[in-house]
């Protein structure tokens, strides 16, 4: 008997009928020939989130991104005070990366008037300009006008910064982001500057992780001992249901209940949390007031908790409104291995008191996140055994089936447009 | 030694906890047997109320030096607070290889 209603069709699933309710197959995570198209299919045509706003303050304000699955790295600059750009990473000169500290594969940041590179001190203005020559007369009918840093389509929304690597691409960042982006304006990201970032390396397809952070369908079982024990017993009793789950086209999201900001009764919570009123779904105390923007507890749930907005292919937004939000980026470096990063936004606190509340939030974070990261290894490492191929997925992890179907579909759209491409693996999947 | 405010010179048995990164933090923890951090929360847990109202006295961005390690050690005690009231080993359990490092926190 389901807590929460369900679809007319009987399932979120059904819903959706082009999901179908097939076994799913578990190739595009495993296979190195997958991975290879899905990095000029997917994130050579998609648009990526690198970053936010407030990481470029002030004019000549950057950092650096490196895109281990486009084979690049990108430097992010604030080059007037209302505009951030875009460049790739390298000096036109010859090659060299343009921006970096000691350790050229590590990311960085600063504030600086111009980019000048440490080989042979070309310059570039923030506007990407070559701007200075080395012994110019030296080069032969050498036009700084035609070397000017290579760019990268760069736009922002809500205050998140995007790129897109597609030369061709015709579709506008708010678009591309369609109705979950449009719900989601008005949210108060830009008060949110408190800031805490996390960074793992995975040893998994960065799809698997996508998958941990779309069901909770796990949440009972996994994470059972984070709960006093009589909570956790009723929990997996319970199981899992979401309040509602919705598509839009490459992107998903899932609506939660959130039974515990506050608990119903304090019992149900650790002496830590009963002490600080705070936890996994953050402070129980709201800071800000704020409406809530129509795509956040689409269905005005009194018990909802917060939401996981998935925009394709790997960024994760979740409003726990309206004092927090979490953000996931993936990062594929391999068909079996990404660099995971988290971030935690937060109301800046008044006072210690409420910056202890954050404080036991981000941990609290940190421990559950550990739980979901060692589970990827283990899953990756027995589905490259093969031994099983195609895996049954229930109602609640809907948002993996569109996932996993939309990877294939990008993947098999690319080859489409490339006739001579071999289609090697179209057969497996 | 880090100093605490005289109010809370009982717990500066436990001012090896006053640690600035979350990453000290978590090494202290993992590198802690679970005696000591049971008795550094026995200590630090009852006056975590009286903590954080003594703190909240001051502006959190110009806290005295002293009132800083105070903050610093209940960041601790959270931090100990999971394998004292959860896990009961210093590890998150089956977390084996894995890590998630703190890339940014805030400056308080």
């Amino acid at each position: 008997m389901p807590h929460f209603a369900k679809p007319a069709e009987g399932s979120w699933t059904e819903h959706y009928p082009d999901l179908g309710t097939d076994l799913v197959n578990y190739e595009d995570s495993i296979s190195p020939e997958f991975y290879e198209l899905e990095r000029e299919a997917i994130f050579r045509r998609t648009w990526l989130n690198v970053g936010r706003v407030e990481q470029v303050p002030r004019v000549g304000s950057y950092f650096t991104k490196e895109i281990d699955v486009l084979g690049t790295s990108i430097v992010v600059v604030r080059s007037a005070p209302d505009q951030v750009r875009a460049f790739h990473n390298i000096c036109r000169h010859r090659g060299n990366k343009l921006v970096w500290n000691d350790f050229p594969r590590e990311e960085t940041s600063g504030i600086c008037r111009q980019f000048t590179c440490k080989y042979h001190g070309w310059r570039y203005g923030l506007d990407g300009g070559l701007t200075f020559v080395q012994q110019e007369g030296e080069f032969f009918d050498l036009d700084k006008a035609d070397f000017g840093l290579v760019p990268v389509e760069c736009d922002a929304w809500e205050g998140f910064i995007f790129v897109n690597f597609d030369r061709d691409n015709a579709t506008p960042l708010r678009d591309y982001l369609g109705e979950f982006g449009r719900g989601l304006e008005g949210y108060p990201f830009g008060e949110l500057t408190q800031v805490y970032k996390y960074r793992a390396e995975v040893g998994s397809n960065w799809k698997l992780f996508v998958d941990a952070f779309v069901e909770f369908y796990h949440a009972p079982v996994l994470h059972a001992r984070q709960a006093v024990s009589d909570e956790s017993q009723k929990l997996q009793k319970y199981g899992y249901e979401a309040l509602a789950y919705q598509l839009d086209g490459p992107h998903g999201m899932v609506s939660s209940w959130g039974g515990m900001s506050p608990p119903k009764d304090v019992d149900m919570v650790k002496p830590i949390e009963q002490k600080l009123r705070s936890g996994l779904f953050g402070p129980w105390d709201d800071y800000l007031e704020a409406e809530a923007p129509p795509a956040v507890n689409p269905t005005r749930s009194p018990v909802w908790g917060m939401d996981s907005f998935h925009f394709f292919p790997n960024f994760m937004v979740l409003p726990y409104f309206p004092n927090w939000v979490i953000t996931y980026n993936y990062w594929p470096t391999s068909y079996n291995s990404h660099i995971f990063e988290g971030a935690l936004l937060f109301v800046p606190p008044r006072n210690a008191f409420e910056r202890l509340q954050q404080e036991l939030t981000a941990v609290t974070f940190k421990e559950y996140a550990l739980q979901d990261g060692n589970t990827l290894e283990a899953t990756q490492t027995m589905l490259e055994s093969r031994v099983v191929s195609e895996f049954p997925l229930n109602d609640q992890e809907i948002l993996l089936r569109h996932l996993h179907r939309t990877a294939r579909q990008y993947v098999s759209d690319h080859q489409r447009r490339q006739p001579s491409t071999p289609v090697r693996i179209s057969a497996a999947i | 030694m880090p100093t605490l405010p005289p109010e809370f010179a009982d717990l500066e048995p436990f001012a090896d906890w006053c640690l600035g990164t979350e990453a000290e933090r978590y090494a202290r923890r993992l590198s802690s047997s679970m005696d000591e951090m049971q008795a550094f929360y026995d200590a630090a847990f009852p006056r975590l109320e009286e903590a954080y109202t003594y703190l909240n006295r001051f502006d959190l961005h110009a806290l005295p030096e002293d009132a800083t390690h105070l903050l610093w050690l209940y960041y601790s005690l959270i931090n100990v607070s999971f394998p004292v009231e959860v896990w009961r080993q210093p590890r998150v359990p089956d977390s084996g290889a894995a890590s998630l490092a703190a890339v940014v926190e805030p400056a308080v």
